[in-house]
């Protein structure tokens, strides 16, 4: 295989694992930028993966052919956003701490999704297998070498995701809407001075969480795994908070970090093909993302500030 | 008897009995709507658990290493630090109470054992202060690294074990000729899987107790987790505060690991994925409202209902997934603590007028 190729594929793996990272890490950067911590991201893409895995499938047995990932995708948003509801609830509405009432995301995704796939197939353990996406290549820029084969021959969850990078990054910091979302999360009580509804806020960036982490879940069923299990999600919602954090709040920063993390997992899949990779023990080529983040923090990137009143709940009478 | 009455009419203890009973009248809705019988399901559970004193024993074994992952998770909460990386330190303390434990076979066990135990606390201890370290040195968010290092302490401890100790032929180590296994109690406990973990576990929350709320450093630590500003500005070094917090920490979830190398399996297997100790370790310190009194009576609930749930899949043929959503409504009911009060209003009101009369 020649390099450009060799390339070119390399680029396309490394999408393929960064798309739901990017997804779940953009929902965290809503919840987070309006002040309401999310550690319950890996819930949520549970939730979405599952909702994906169950709706794609019965819309499959439907006759909707193509169209059945899609029903997938919306059934995920919806599950997503309300899981994230049981979040906002808890963190704002009774001004739980943040941390424990994503814990609790956490635990009832992995209790009741799996109760209920063992509910609706007899008992299995996973999800029947369906066909997810098909990659879809762009006519005419498909063909550029390396970037055609990289990035214009993909699933379309991965344009969708790039699309959002900068739909959400021009919301955030270029409008009235994102403005007071962040305005929220930065210093509430000012923000209800000039009129501001921060808890109304809040429930928007929590339930956009949900949403986009949902996404995010239903891009592993619907391309990668084909089928939800009990190891479907593992860890990659945890993961998406460190791309969260790594990219300081930032969509574009996120992403970076998100096709960082995915770069780091397809590059495990390559430099096993080459022969001098058989001297070194497999445990150490599989350790190479996470070593690689820790020096990458450790060398670049430093102190990262969070959102002011992140974890905060918001209480009219303490100004 | 007045103030006896006092103790157990305060929300303290009444906010978390209610969340309790709240999130299973939670697993008994799920229940129903999927077509179960939730007393069933319920006696079922508790049956296993409390039915033969073999079960008793092995449901108290699950309770340890809850107990001091809870323990360890709780502490850098107090300290002001979320410690994701429980997970990781258990596997590393399990590596090293599996390294000494097997390369110094030849020492006395009265010598090994407590060797072993040592370097798994220590080494635990090790691990979660590397996060400790680049948060205090470098401003790293402790989130980040303790995941990553869950990551890196799955495959180093694979690698150990597969090169320096693997059984031919098999996916786990050699035996371990160091135990803690509490014989005179197995016997009782027909053969169930009792260790020192156990002991250790309650010397550990006692530890946590004298040593936050009785000592300067303790002091110290529970104002770096307060408000790290207000402590800097009183003279106190906050930096070594959360290095000295996550070693803490990481110590008691090494210590758990030790436990279950050197007391129930005798052997380290080659693990696939995370074993998931931390994650319940968050849950039952969580439950346990922080407080190392509150994580143990949070890990015996937390083992009894995990234990139980097997019997609850066996006999009333209930997935015993749901028990997670027992948990997670008991969690969140403990977290939103709004919603039981406004349960438990009609009830507050009532005292209220019996005070006026």
């Amino acid at each position: 295989m020649d390099t450009l190729t060799l390339l070119g594929q390399l680029l396309n793996t490394t999408l393929v694992f960064s798309t739901a990272l990017i997804f779940a890490s953009l929902g965290g950067i809503f919840s987070e930028r309006s002040g309401v911590v999310n550690i319950g991201l890996e819930g949520l893409m549970m939730f979405g993966a599952f909702a994906a895995a169950v709706g794609g499938y019965y819309a499959q047995d439907a006759g909707m052919g193509e169209w059945a990932p899609w029903v997938g995708v919306i059934c995920a948003m919806a599950v997503g956003v309300l899981g994230s509801l049981i979040h906002a609830v808890a963190a704002i509405t009774f001004k739980a701490d943040q941390t424990i009432s994503g814990t609790v995301i956490n635990f009832l995704a992995a209790g009741s999704t799996l109760y209920m796939v063992k509910l609706l197939f007899d008992g299995a353990g996973e999800t029947p297998l369906l066909d997810g996406f098909s990659k879809l290549a762009i006519p005419g820029l498909s063909k550029i070498p390396v970037i055609g084969e990289g990035i214009f021959n993909s699933y379309p969850t991965t344009y969708l995701a790039i699309v959002l990078v900068v739909v959400i990054y021009f919301v955030l910091f270029k409008t009235p809407f994102g403005l007071r979302l962040r305005a929220v999360g930065e210093h509430p009580s000012a923000a209800d001075t000039l009129g501001v509804k921060v808890n109304r806020m809040r429930y928007i960036g929590v339930m956009m969480s949900g949403l986009l982490a949902g996404i995010g879940g239903a891009t592993i069923t619907l391309t990668t795994t084909s089928t939800f299990a009990h190891n479907t999600i593992s860890g990659q919602g945890f993961i998406a908070i460190a791309a969260m954090i790594f990219g300081k709040w930032n969509p574009v920063g996120a992403f970076g970090a998100a096709v960082f993390f995915g770069f780091s997992q397809a590059i495990r899949n390559y430099v096993q093909m080459f022969e001098w990779s058989q001297n070194i023990p497999q445990e150490f080529i599989f350790m190479i993302p996470y070593v690689l983040t820790i020096i990458v923090l450790v060398s670049t990137v430093g102190r990262s500030a969070a959102p002011r009143a992140l974890g905060q709940p918001y209480d009219p009478g303490k100004r | 008897m007045n103030r006896l009455k006092k103790i157990f009419t305060t929300d303290s203890y009444i906010v978390p009995l209610v969340a309790i009973v709240m999130g299973f009248l939670v697993g008994a809705i799920v229940m129903l709507v999927g077509g179960y019988d939730p007393i069933v399901a319920y006696s079922a559970l508790f049956k296993r658990v409390f039915g033969s004193a073999y079960n008793f024993g092995e449901a108290v074994r699950e309770m340890t290493p809850l107990m001091l992952t809870g323990l360890a998770v709780a502490f850098a909460f107090r300290s002001g630090m979320f410690n994701i990386g429980a997970d990781g330190q258990v596997m590393i303390g399990m590596t090293a109470a599996t390294v000494i434990g097997i390369k110094f076979a030849a020492l006395p066990m009265f010598l090994l054992v407590p060797l072993s135990v040592i370097a798994a606390g220590l080494c635990g201890g090790l691990w979660a202060g590397i996060a400790g370290y680049l948060k205090a040195k470098r401003g790293i968010n402790e989130v980040i690294t303790t995941i990553m290092l869950n990551w890196i302490a799955l495959f180093l401890s694979n690698y150990i074990i597969r090169a320096f100790l693997l059984l031919p032929g098999q996916n786990r180590s050699e035996d371990i000729p160091a135990s803690m296994s509490m014989t005179f109690l197995n016997s009782i406990f027909d053969n169930a899987r009792l260790h020192w973990g156990t002991a250790i576990a309650l010397c550990a929350a006692a530890f946590f107790y004298v040593f936050l709320w009785k000592t300067k450093q303790g002091y110290e630590m529970r104002a770096v987790g307060l408000n790290p500003h207000a402590a800097e500005y009183a003279g106190m070094n906050v930096g070594r505060n959360i290095v000295k917090a996550m070693f803490i920490s990481g110590v008691f979830a090494g210590l758990a690991g030790a436990g279950e190398v050197l007391g129930v399996f005798h052997y380290q297997s080659i693990f696939a994925a995370s074993p998931g100790y931390g994650f319940d370790g968050i849950a039952v310190a969580l439950l346990g409202l922080t407080h190392p009194l509150g994580v143990i009576l949070a890990a015996i609930l937390y083992g009894t209902l995990t234990y139980g749930s097997a019997g609850m899949s066996f006999s009333a043929n209930v997935p015993p997934e749901l028990i997670r959503i027992v948990i997670g409504s008991i969690i969140f009911f403990i977290a939103a603590q709004g919603i039981v009060r406004w349960v438990l209003r009609p009830f507050y009101f009532k005292r209220k007028k019996e005070k006026v009369l």
